[in-house]
């Protein structure tokens, strides 16, 4: 009977970029920046590194395949180097084999790293995915397009007006704006009004442009070995454990069989419920302290907190407009800025996730973006498009 | 008794003032002031020679059994392929079965009519029995000609067999000639012509009495036996002298639908023939003449059957299913007469794997999905494991075709960021009555028009174009249904 890896991984060291546009910077430099750091944090020594993974999604702009590229940059000295890919929950997959190698006693100190060069492309959004389907039988749809349906669902299945949902995903990226513009790692640091957010030009109907996320250059790390190892390495500080990971991908039925409604993400629900069962947890609306979803678009990050229970079904309007995932509020949710103004560079996303809320459990951050009493730190990082994903939950926290 | 079982038609769903064209290039042209009055009907961007016919051929087979056919005819002087037999990609769109035979008729104006007296021989053979005829063009006339002005897009479709027959066929005759009044070379992308004088005095005036002539003398009618004699001429003064010199009364002469539609080349005859089916009496004797290298002129006459069929207007509907096109510059843009920066995402090279669509035929041209014989769930693309999660049948499904099937709008968006000749790229999830959800491209729409739960159906649209190969590949798209005004 399998007993799940609560509390059987710990998590050493992170280490994280400056995202944004990194001109200057190619994939490799990315990752040994982020390595630096992570490997600084942790406290040991590179060769004490047993096996490694890398996570990074789009081949055509960025390393080439395998996983030779993070061995080869980092220099790491002839061990195990696996890459993993999963869409834009391609980091969090990275982690969750770490987590997984860990667990399982097959090594004792493992690196999962990130990294994404998004901005070679020449264009705004991301490079689009070439397959031989989407050209014969696909809509010629974009990112933005398949996430703004959810906001055209959402007020048929709830009867919502389109311009409360306008209204209150104005304020989701007004909070990430205003997030994002105290750290100084962010990609975008300017504070934007929810009046400017609802004039700005229409990228996919009802998402403007500031309904979408940074598309950005950034890489993270984590080092992550067994709790037991993190207290004897770092006895002055909290163990940073390992509550649950969890993946699940679409089945198919979203997109080809009528039961979906197309306002909510099945794969998230299912996850979520997966996450919190492998974590002990009952009531997630007030155990989660803090949280770090996938807001790729503002109404991504509005179904989700109704998907991951931290909002009843059908009151994530009430619960946005009343500011309860404000870095105040009583589930601050996007601490970091999110993907929205931290940045979004797909192979990346979700180690940066977990570095936000590892920072802020071992209160690392300054006061002024500081969550009180923080214990539990969820992530969300979801690959794909509504109709067909793979959605990524981990929950991390400290005793 | 052999001749038309059926007849369809279809006009674009944008129209486009000729002032507005007038008022863009008039100043290089000022003369084409002449024929600057009333409305162009314009292909939409996804819409080519092919796809207006199958749209056309669609309508033709609302009252036949597409099953029943045995040989498809496509007429057109704009093919998107000069090899690569475009009814063949037009087969399964219509429904058709793969054990037919099929032909492209092309080169002249008159190889619409050409393709009808050749399935009318064949029915009149007995091999093959039933033949769907379509004809379509889209020809283009350079920015400032007349013929840019002139010239509409259309198309028409009939159904050839000896059963339920509608218009009975009572003969033809034919004349050809080298006459070189429109042409084009095998790489012109534009009409060219000769003097209108030469084409009126020497070509219309002379060829049409000749060919009228030796059908009147071949079927011993007379001129007064018919009640509508249909003939494409866009000369107003020609169409008088030939009326006078052939005694066609202002009741038996046909509108050109040079107003509403414009001179649509390979398929004008037929449409005049189709919207004179529509409005035709049992009875009534139709005289159909086509002009270009000569003329074919055909006699039909209305039998009872006329008043049988049920979807006998849809020329009519598509003629009134009409958007301004408030913008000549786009069709600039749409023709790829002018060049336009789509943006860089539209660079990205999608060419055409021949063996994986080969795979994916019935899918891509037909709209054919799968239903599950075990729980009966319809799925599209048609899977090999049902997508059912109760039932998971694995190779249980048969062949379902959405094609004629309504749907309902369950999400969409309008999206600026999509590389598109029209843009905002409108599409979303449709969900299908008796089952099936799919994401299409919608078309033939604004944003506003789109709103959740409308019903929308299928239309065969070119999906994409590869410049650099020169190819066009198809699917559908959604339309959302217009309110009834």
């Amino acid at each position: 009977m399998a007993s799940g890896i609560r509390d059987k991984v710990a998590i050493l060291g992170m280490g994280c970029t400056q995202f944004g546009e990194r001109w200057d910077a190619s994939a490799q430099n990315l990752m040994v920046e982020a390595f630096t750091e992570c490997l600084a944090d942790a406290g040991i020594e590179k060769k004490e590194i047993q096996a490694a993974y890398l996570g990074t999604h789009f081949d055509e702009v960025n390393v080439s395949k395998a996983a030779t590229p993070l061995s080869m940059t980092l220099r790491l000295p002839f061990i195990p180097v696996t890459r993993t890919e999963n869409f834009c929950a391609t980091a969090t997959e990275a982690f969750r084999a770490a987590c997984y190698a860990v667990a399982s006693g097959a090594y004792d100190i493992v690196l999962a790293l990130g990294v994404e060069k998004l901005k070679d492309t020449g264009y705004g959004g991301l490079p689009d995915i070439n397959s031989v389907d989407s050209y014969m039988t696909g809509a010629n749809a974009t990112a933005p397009g398949g996430f703004a349906q959810l906001a055209t669902a959402y007020s048929r299945v709830w009867g919502l007006p389109m311009e409360k949902i306008k209204d209150a995903i104005a304020h989701v990226s007004a909070k990430s704006h205003a997030n994002g513009a105290l750290n100084p790692k962010a990609h975008l640091r300017k504070i934007i009004s929810e009046e400017q957010i609802k004039a700005a030009p229409m990228i996919a109907y009802p998402l403007g442009l500031f309904d979408c996320c940074g598309v950005s250059d950034g890489s993270a790390a984590a080092i992550v070995t067994t709790p037991e190892i993190a207290k004897s390495l770092k006895p002055n500080q909290d163990v940073i454990k390992v509550k649950s990971i969890q993946v699940i991908g679409s089945s198919g039925e979203e997109a080809g069989f009528n039961t979906w409604d197309g306002a909510h993400f099945a794969t998230a629900r299912i996850c979520a419920d997966k996450v919190y069962g492998e974590a002990g947890i009952t009531d997630p609306r007030n155990e989660i302290s803090m949280s770090e979803v996938h807001d790729c678009f503002s109404i991504t990050e509005f179904v989700t907190m109704e998907d991951l229970g931290l909002s009843p079904k059908g009151g994530a309007y009430e619960d946005i407009m009343g500011g309860r995932f404000d870095l105040n509020g009583a589930s601050p949710c996007q601490v970091d800025g999110g993907l929205k103004c931290f940045g979004h560079p797909i192979g990346a996303s979700g180690l940066r996730m977990i570095y936000a809320m590892y920072e802020q459990l071992l209160e690392r951050v300054p006061e002024e973006r500081k969550v009180k009493n923080a214990r539990l730190g969820l992530t969300h990082n979801l690959g794909g498009t509504p109709a067909w994903n793979v959605c990524a939950v981990s929950v991390i926290g400290r005793d | 008794m052999i001749g038309l079982c059926s007849y369809g038609g279809y006009i674009p769903h944008y129209r486009l003032n000729r002032g507005l064209i007038f008022g863009a290039m008039g100043w290089m042209n000022p003369a084409t002031i002449a024929n600057a009055r009333g409305e162009k009907a314009v292909a939409n961007f996804d819409e080519d020679s092919i796809t207006l016919a199958v749209s056309a051929g669609r309508a033709a087979l609302q009252d036949v059994d597409p099953a029943t056919v045995e040989s498809l005819y496509f007429a057109s002087s704009t093919l998107p392929y000069k090899e690569r037999l475009n009814a063949a990609i037009m087969a399964p769109a219509l429904g058709l079965k793969d054990q037919i035979r099929a032909a492209d008729f092309t080169a002249s104006l008159k190889s619409g009519t050409t393709a009808l007296l050749a399935a009318l021989d064949s029915v009149s053979s007995d091999n093959p029995r039933k033949v769907l005829v379509t004809a379509a063009d889209c020809r283009l006339g350079k920015p400032a000609s007349p013929q840019e002005m002139l010239f509409g897009d259309a198309a028409a479709a009939f159904v050839v067999g000896g059963e339920n027959v509608v218009a009975e066929y009572k003969g033809s005759y034919s004349v050809t000639y080298d006459f070189g009044d429109h042409f084009r070379g095998a790489n012109s992308q534009f009409d060219n012509q000769w003097e209108d004088r030469w084409i009126r005095d020497l070509g219309l005036d002379q060829f049409i009495p000749e060919v009228v002539t030796g059908l009147l003398e071949k079927t011993g009618l007379q001129m007064t036996d018919f009640s509508k004699v249909i003939y494409p001429c866009i000369y107003p003064a020609a169409r008088r002298g030939i009326a006078k010199k052939l005694g066609i009364t202002p009741e038996m002469d046909l509108d050109n639908l040079q107003l509403e539609v414009g001179e649509s080349g390979t398929p004008h005859a037929l449409v005049m023939l189709a919207k004179a089916l529509e409005d035709a009496k049992p009875g009534d004797k139709l005289m159909v003449i086509s002009f270009g290298s000569g003329c074919d002129a055909i006699c039909f006459e209305v039998t009872e059957n006329i008043a049988k069929l049920q979807n006998g207007k849809a020329l009519s509907a598509s003629l009134a299913d009409k958007a301004e096109l408030d913008n000549y510059n786009k069709m600039l843009v749409w023709r790829q007469i002018m060049p336009a920066d789509f943006g860089k995402r539209k660079e990205v090279d999608h060419w055409t794997r021949y063996s994986a669509m080969w795979r994916n035929r019935k899918l891509m041209l037909g709209l054919e999905g799968g239903k599950c014989t075990q729980c009966g769930t319809a799925q599209i693309p048609a899977q090999d494991i049902c997508v059912n999660p109760e039932c998971d049948a694995l190779h249980t499904q048969e062949p379902y075709s959405f094609a004629d099937r309504t749907g309902h709008i369950l999400s969409f968006t309008a999206d600026n960021l999509a590389a598109s000749v029209n843009p905002p790229a409108v599409y979303g999830q449709v969900e299908f009555e008796g089952g099936g959800k799919f994401m299409f491209d919608f078309t033939d729409c604004n944003l506003d028009e789109v709103v959740t739960e409308k019903p929308v159906t299928m239309s065969f649209r070119r999906k994409y174009y590869d410049e650099k190969r020169d190819i066009s590949g198809y699917f559908w798209k959604a339309v959302p249904v217009k309110e009834v005004k």
